[in-house]
């Protein structure tokens, strides 16, 4: 008895240990499951997407369906995108012109303004309202076409609905995004003249000759480049979250969610990205 | 009520019943995860007969027809259409296969962006593209009439109530001329009323396009209606298997107690 006393006062410290150790490997098990579920994600991700490519390029392309996309996409976001270019000219005007005026280069304003619209916050803030009114859109509407079966009955009608629904979603964003990028990018210049109007008095003419006096082409290309990239990445997730929803009505709602977050978050990583590229290549 | 009405339709049809089968399934089996949906089925559907697959939710009727036009593959079994291997067929082979099936889906699975013409011409033009715009036009309304809905033609699906959503959902189906019909759950969410329209709708359809159909149900007014054969499914296996005469006639607690 005397021999094992030792070994009984070691044995709550063991029960300690023993706790511990379940926990851990729970931990780790749970941790495993998220790397695996995460590499899951990932692989069907990648799997969707050589899908649409590879329905992009065959034959049967669904022209009508890619036209009442682009009108739904471009046309029917004319109100909301006018109203963003123009308040994003006429704020970035009033907050830059007293610094301006401080240093005596309020006639940079016009030029500084052109640039800072065109190169960045253009495509950006548009592309960000689009990931939200857009990505959004396409993530409830296949959602909704998921759960009430439609994309099962397009299936057993022998129509490809990878081509029907996503090829043409994503090649219409591809298009009307930056389309509407450089439209932001008109009106964000004439909110601008507006603003400069409030407290000074410049003509139309004037205006916009000192604007694009400073632009160079090099201004414009980076800024289309990766306007186009925005426009697939918010389509994609878009049609990525509404066709892989699940079977219950939630699961549209996540739908939405998601594909405005995750779009959003593309859409400013992708900008990272080609601002970097931009920067080496010394555009 | 419509008991009595519906076996003449039934009379009528099994002359037109063949030997000849045109689906056969063996030992088919689908788990989701861990969940055993399908344990072992094996049935066959023959030429022009109504087979009514009834059974309680959840046990597995919706996916033994979904595995039958693929939109599920089965973990292990065959299933044979027309004579030709539906797992072993590749992308063009199932879309040929595809066109010879109709499936009508439990919410009616119309395209809430289409019209009514637009919902019907959408699998013509797909299915049938030799078709000229006045041939379309005359197939849509010759389907139309057949389910009673020809004033429907531009009403969005948000405007149907869900009889009519059923019934334009049928046409669409039909529109192709499809030597199969799958029906899931076809009468689920109507009134009485409506749901034996419905089924007489399904009688015609066999009678006049000649199908051969599939009906998953647990409406035994519709079965009444519509079966030629019945078979009982429970727990992912084929339980029973006869005429709705033999089910009626049948002893057992559990068939007995789903007939009532």
């Amino acid at each position: 008895m005397k021999k094992l006393t030792p070994a009984i006062k070691l044995l709550p410290k063991l029960q300690v240990v023993t706790k511990h150790a379940i926990k851990l490997g729970e931990k780790t098990i749970a941790k495993t499951e998220n790397i695996g579920s995460f590499l899951t994600e990932v692989a069907n991700v990648f799997l969707f997407l050589v899908r649409t490519i590879k329905e992009t390029f065959s034959r049967d392309f669904e022209f009508s369906e890619f036209l009442r996309q682009c009108f739904q996409i471009g046309y029917k976001s004319l109100p909301l995108i006018s109203v963003t270019g123009i308040i994003m000219g006429l704020v970035l005007t009033i907050q830059s012109r007293p610094v301006l005026v401080n240093f005596g280069a309020v006639t940079m304003l016009p030029g500084m303004v052109a640039i800072s619209l065109i190169r960045e916050m253009g495509p950006v803030i548009t592309a960000l309202i689009c990931a939200g009114k857009i990505g959004s859109g396409m993530g409830a509407e296949l959602g909704s076409m998921k759960v009430t079966e439609q994309i099962d009955a397009m299936e057993v009608s022998s129509t490809n609905p990878i081509r029907f629904l996503v090829v043409t979603r994503v090649l219409a964003a591809t298009l009307m995004i930056p389309l509407l990028i450089l439209y932001a990018d008109a009106l964000g210049i004439l909110g601008s003249w507006v603003g400069v109007n409030i407290k000074g008095d410049v003509t139309f003419v004037l205006f916009f000759t000192q604007a694009f006096r400073d632009v160079t082409f090099m201004d414009f290309l980076p800024a289309v480049v990766k306007s186009i990239f925005f426009g697939a990445l918010i389509g994609f997730v878009g049609c990525y979250k509404g066709y892989t929803a699940g079977r219950g009505t939630e699961s549209v709602g996540v739908a939405a969610n998601s594909a405005v977050v995750l779009g959003s978050l593309c859409v400013i990583v992708a900008d990272m990205i080609a601002v970097q590229i931009t920067d080496m290549l010394l555009l | 009520m419509n008991t009595s009405q519906t076996k003449t339709i039934n009379n009528d049809s099994f002359e037109t019943i063949t030997d000849e089968s045109v689906i056969g399934i063996n030992n088919l089996k689908k788990s989701f995860g861990k969940q055993e949906v399908l344990k072992n089925v094996s049935l066959r559907l023959f030429k022009g007969e109504n087979l009514v697959v009834l059974g309680k939710s959840g046990s597995g009727k919706s996916v033994l027809i979904k595995c039958i036009v693929r939109l599920l593959e089965p973990d292990s079994g065959t299933i044979n259409v027309f004579g030709e291997d539906v797992s072993a067929l590749n992308r063009e082979g199932l879309g040929s296969l595809r066109k010879k099936i109709g499936f009508l889906f439990q919410s009616g699975a119309l395209y809430d962006s289409m019209t009514v013409q637009q919902n019907l011409e959408f699998p013509l033009r797909r299915i049938k593209k030799n078709l000229t715009q006045k041939e379309i036009d005359e197939k849509v309304k010759e389907v139309l009439e057949h389910v009673g809905l020809s004033g429907a033609l531009d009403k969005m699906p948000s405007q149907l109530s869900g009889g009519m959503r059923k019934r334009i959902s049928l046409a669409r189906t039909i529109v192709v001329d499809p030597g199969i019909m799958l029906y899931d759950e076809p009468t689920t969410g109507l009134d009485p009323v409506t749901s034996d329209e419905i089924s007489s709708l399904i009688n015609d359809v066999q009678l006049k396009y000649k199908t051969s159909s599939i009906i998953i149900t647990h409406d035994i007014a519709c079965a009444r209606m519509t079966a030629n054969r019945v078979i009982m499914v429970l727990d992912g296996e084929v339980y029973q298997d006869g005429t709705l005469d033999q089910f009626e006639k049948s002893t057992d607690s559990l068939i007995k107690s789903f007939l009532k």
